[in-house]
């Protein structure tokens, strides 16, 4: 009997394998396509070489003064000779000690929250959310219990931002979970404050806001009540980004089936309990990555502060390159602020998305 | 077993009737409300008394006596705050209507560039959104005038496109029209080509629509919109003249001038928010199942008409919302311009007229109500356009 013995399977052409089978999927796959990728790899040429050249290659890394820039790149000397204004403002030499360990106790602090087998990790939250700011007030202020005051005027640079940030966030989100509250609320009267407040302030540009809590404020508190400028500034972060921050809670608790409100009037929970027991956890739950995203807003929004002349990373950052010994400095002080501001807002958008993929328990489609 | 024990009696205490306590509620908020309110009107007025400023609109009477870089409407030194008031306004609404325009086109590009199939385009367009929306405003704004604008050469050194346009760190300069004579001749066959163009699609979709019969409106539409203007030209002569810039000195005279401060402002508004609207863009269409798309495909509609016809217009029902709020932000982050010293709504009124005139509460209030109007209309029209190609489920 004769075996027919199967010939080994044909490679596939090798055109269509490999690098050139990708490039040509990938690259050149049509005319159009051909000319779109040299257009774009025009482009590349065009931008990428010269920024190479400009700041890193012709570069100067080391020195004290302008003179020692002389490769015609990029100086990074001003950067380098200025970093400590940049990052601290104004605060005294000697003590920017109690800024770092501040910011070392946050993360400190703050990691045991990102650790999934934290037990009770709400009551670590809460009790950090208590303890930290205290303690933050105290080592950046002082003032009490030993150490020497730092009035808020010599606060600046990178640590003012974050201050800002940080500050900012922590005020607008229970003020924004209660205005998202009162929004859905049954109650007309409660409805119409809410909504007006918020939509008042999502209607406004927050420099109109930072410009009306530095002149009328003042006007607004009796006789010998007063903020210093970064009390006033926060005050106007904290109430423009709660508007913001209710709506995308509101967000979250139109997600939540109503099946979930009736089941927990079912249990004969009143409204707080059914609120705090219930909606919200399921709800912040799901906003978390809008939170995030409110919160990288207002940190870039936190560089408008320089309208009300408070010293925050770009405002420092300005000032400096207005220096006649340092003019003409002006790129390189805005791109290293641009990369500052880029490396925190990537990372946060990067977490939020992380967040996202993390939280997601089948809500979506 | 006894059910009854626990259950109140149906009259119960007024306190936990929901309703009654709804009621106590409301009428608390709002007193808490308004008695915020008296309180902060009270100290207004008490501290307004002691620093000896009167209250009212009158001063918008009063002369400014400041000069403006950049007015669209006339303007010099002995007019009134309220005219001052009118051209903010209006360079305000002039950076965000170029904004918005220059934005949208940017920002559908680099939507559709970032679902290209090829790798290099959809890279590109996603390193230039991750940079960007990653950058805040005001930097990318001080960034292109300090660093860009401001570094430029003099008017003497100015850089030369052709001999009409003219870049230096004064602005840059470009050929001014101004109309002649014969210009209403031109205007009026250019209206009456637009009107012969409509109603001849008019009329071509309804034979379509009747008869099924296709007729190519391009076919008509481009020689009336050719030959109706340019007969025109050949009576009247020239309806525009150019006024071009010229170096006279130390400046240039004549012509456009685009100032720095308006051209970083828009630059940078532009490539912010463009990467905004790319990322709308790109989830707009990807919000359009592929099954759209392979339906549209069997019917026999070619790629482009599957674009046009089914892919798009299913599309804008998602983009439109977030577009919406990314042209809010566009306007709201114009006040930015305070930053730089582009003379817009901000910077002139609340700035330099509060400055001089010391009239806190009315200058803000007038300020905040003239961006809350813009969002309110951009939202309503917004709102109203998109209840329109909203989809009609049955």
């Amino acid at each position: 009997m004769q075996t027919h013995t199967f010939k080994p399977d044909l490679p596939p052409p090798a055109l269509s394998v490999g690098v050139v089978g990708w490039l040509r999927a990938n690259l050149f796959s049509s005319w159009f396509n051909t000319l779109l990728t040299l257009f774009a790899a025009y482009l590349v040429w065009l931008i990428v070489p010269p920024l190479i050249q400009w700041a890193l290659i012709d570069a100067d890394w080391t020195g004290t003064t302008r003179a020692d820039c002389t490769s015609g790149g990029a100086c990074w000397v001003f950067v380098q000779q200025r970093f400590g204004q940049f990052m601290y403002g104004f605060y005294p030499s000697e003590l920017r000690w109690r800024v770092d360990l501040t910011l070392w106790l946050a993360i400190i602090g703050a990691a045991p929250l990102f650790v999934p087998q934290m037990p009770r990790k709400a009551m670590y939250g809460l009790a950090f959310l208590v303890v930290y700011p205290v303690l933050a007030y105290w080592l950046l202020h002082g003032g009490f219990f030993g150490l020497s005051t730092v009035s808020t005027s010599q606060w600046g640079g990178l640590m003012l931002t974050l201050v800002i940030a940080a500050v900012g966030i922590a005020g607008a989100l229970p003020l924004g979970i209660l205005l998202a509250l009162g929004r859905r609320s049954d109650m007309p009267a409660i409805r119409v404050i809410c909504v007006t407040f918020i939509e008042f302030w999502r209607g406004v540009p927050l420099i109109t806001v930072l410009f009306m809590s530095s002149v009328m404020l003042p006007l607004f508190l009796p006789e010998g009540l007063s903020f210093d400028k970064l009390m006033r500034a926060l005050i106007g972060v904290i109430l423009f980004q709660s508007a913001y921050i209710a709506e995308v809670v509101r967000g979250g608790l139109q997600a939540i089936p109503k099946g979930q409100y009736e089941a927990a009037a079912a249990m004969g929970l009143g409204y707080w309990r059914m609120m705090g027991l219930v909606i919200l956890p399921q709800a912040l739950k799901l906003v978390i990555p809008g939170i995030v995203n409110t919160f990288i807003a207002l940190f870039k929004d936190t560089s408008l502060v320089i309208i009300i002349g408070l010293f925050d990373l770009l405002n420092s950052i300005k000032q400096a390159t207005t220096d006649p010994a340092w003019l003409g400095m002006a790129t390189e002080g805005y791109v290293f602020a641009a990369l500052i501001f880029w490396i925190f807002c990537f990372g946060m958008s990067r977490y939020s998305q992380h967040l996202e993929r993390k939280l997601d328990t089948g809500h979506k489609r | 077993m006894q059910t009854t024990a626990n259950v109140p009696r149906p009259g119960g205490s007024v306190w936990t009737d929901p309703k009654v306590r709804a009621w106590l509620f409301q009428i608390l908020a709002v007193i808490a409300v308004v008695a915020l309110g008296w309180f902060l009107f009270d100290n207004t007025q008490t501290n307004l008394e002691k620093r000896g400023i009167t209250s009212g609109f009158s001063f918008l009477n009063n002369s400014a006596g400041f000069g403006i870089a950049q007015h669209l409407i006339d303007y010099n030194e002995s007019n009134s705050y309220g005219r001052v008031f009118v051209v903010g306004l209006l360079n305000t609404l002039l950076v965000s209507v170029i904004g918005i325009v220059l934005a949208t086109l940017l920002g559908f590009l680099l939507g559709v560039a970032r679902l290209s199939p090829n790798w290099l385009v959809s890279k590109l367009a996603t390193v230039y959104i991750e940079t960007f929306r990653n950058i805040p405003p005001l930097l990318q704004i001080f960034f292109w005038y300090f660093a860009v604008m401001l570094s430029l050469p003099g008017p003497r050194q100015s850089m030369g496109m052709g001999e009409t346009f003219f870049l230096n760190s004064r602005g840059l300069y470009m050929p001014a029209p101004s109309p002649t004579d014969s210009f209403g001749l031109f205007a009026g066959a250019v209206i009456v080509a637009i009107i012969g163009v409509v109603l001849l699609s008019r009329w071509s979709k309804a034979r379509f629509e009747a008869t099924g019969k296709y007729f190519p409106v391009s076919l008509g539409a481009v020689p009336l919109l050719l030959v109706l203007p340019g007969l025109a030209v050949l009576l009247g002569g020239n309806p525009l003249q150019w006024s071009v810039p010229e170096l006279t000195g130390f400046n240039f005279r004549g012509g456009w001038v685009l100032i720095p401060e308006l051209m970083a402002l828009t630059l940078a508004l532009t490539i912010y928010t463009a990467a905004f609207i790319a990322e709308n863009v790109r989830s707009g269409i990807m919000a359009v199942s592929h099954g759209q798309t392979e339906a549209a495909r069997s019917l026999g509609l070619p790629a482009g008409k599957t674009l046009r016809l089914v892919i798009i217009p299913q599309a804008l029902r998602v983009i439109i919302p977030p577009l919406t709020s990314q042209y809010l932000n566009l306007a709201k982050n114009s006040s930015l311009a305070a930053g730089i010293g582009y003379p817009d709504m901000v910077s002139l009124f609340a700035g330099t007229v509060l400055n001089q005139t010391g009239q806190a509460i009315e200058v803000i209030a007038i300020t905040m109500s003239v961006y809350l109007a813009i969002s309110i209309s951009i939202s309503m029209l917004m709102n109203w356009y998109n209840k329109r190609i909203a989809l009609i489920e049955r």
